[in-house]
């Protein structure tokens, strides 16, 4: 079990530093999606089911909709770049 | 000088997850609560699920400030929005297979949803989870076709009729000389699907709350204009 909770909290790690380092928002928002997933992950491995799916549907799947539009709102999702 | 009180910072956070991680083994908590509350619920509230007997059955005063908090949120997320010009072009609709996905996935969703809201006394999951997975469900319909709109008159009277359900059940108590929210009716048989009293109809109240309220927030959002 051990293994498993390191790789996941080196997932989470590595996408949360790629939330401050991706240019793209919407990119930046699947990266933080993708911390709230291990988070839950993590929550189910300590087994506590409730949190878990608290976090997966709020943190991962809500939230990340919510800032969606909320870019879409503000103009910034498309990437400048193109 | 930012710099130096960040790098403080994160050795003061640094020594605290060191500190917190050698008194304590990964994945293991110290039960004290957690013993008292698991001996105790099955019998006094009747719920397979002691979370739901804690959040439900224990705290129903918390739920009801947390149900507080989101109404007041999504109030002021609509306040802040505001309404569209007329005039403001809409997205176009999605393609074929965005179309027929969001077609597929509106009724398993609704289904997935209504399971988690109605076997919340029994199986991990609830009010809070089931409402947001009803909120995307109707929410798929409108991301394949933008044009489409949500009845925000519906949506706000299933959210007016869950929240006063919800404070209705509570003051039903008080008229049995309770305290509030004490959970009422027979207690049934420990993991039977009508069990725990009255906490499966609180949870189908949290429930609809929940999900109407996340709806006509995401609704709101897709519908104001965006910026090109």
């Amino acid at each position: 079990m051990e293994w498993l909770v390191l790789v996941i909290v080196l997932v989470m790690l590595v996408s949360a530093v790629a939330v401050l380092l991706l240019q793209d928002f919407l990119a930046a928002l699947a990266a933080l999606s993708v911390v709230s997933l291990g988070l839950s992950v993590l929550f189910v491995i300590l087994r506590a089911p409730d949190v878990a799916m608290t976090e997966a549907t709020i943190g991962a799947g809500l939230s990340s909709l919510l800032l969606a539009l909320a870019l879409r709102r503000l103009g910034l999702w498309r990437n400048r770049n193109q | 000088m930012q710099r130096l009180g960040s790098a403080l910072f994160l050795l003061g956070l640094g020594l605290l997850i060191a500190v917190i991680f050698r008194g304590m083994e990964f994945g293991t908590v110290a039960p004290i609560a957690g013993q008292l509350i698991n001996s105790a619920a099955a019998e006094q509230v009747g719920a397979a699920n002691f979370v739901t007997a804690v959040v439900l059955g224990y705290r129903g005063f918390d739920t009801l400030l947390e149900l507080t908090i989101l109404f007041t949120a999504a109030t002021a997320g609509g306040l802040v929005l505001g309404k569209r010009s007329p005039t403001a072009k809409r997205d176009p609709d999605a393609g074929f297979i965005l179309q027929a996905g969001a077609d597929l996935l509106f009724p398993l969703l609704v289904i997935v949803g209504l399971y988690i809201i109605l076997h919340g006394h029994l199986t991990p999951g609830g009010g809070f989870q089931g409402g947001v997975i009803l909120a995307a469900a109707f929410f798929i319909p409108i991301l394949a076709r933008p044009g489409t709109t949500m009845s925000h008159t519906a949506v706000s009277t299933i959210e007016g009729l869950a929240g006063a359900g919800f404070i209705f059940i509570g003051l039903l108590a008080m008229f049995d000389g309770e305290a509030f929210l004490t959970p009422l009716l027979d207690k049934g048989e420990l993991g039977a699907l009508l069990s725990a009293g009255s906490l499966p109809l609180l949870y189908l109240a949290v429930g609809l709350k929940v999900g109407s309220e996340l709806a006509g927030l995401l609704a709101h959002l897709s519908e104001s204009e965006a910026v090109d």
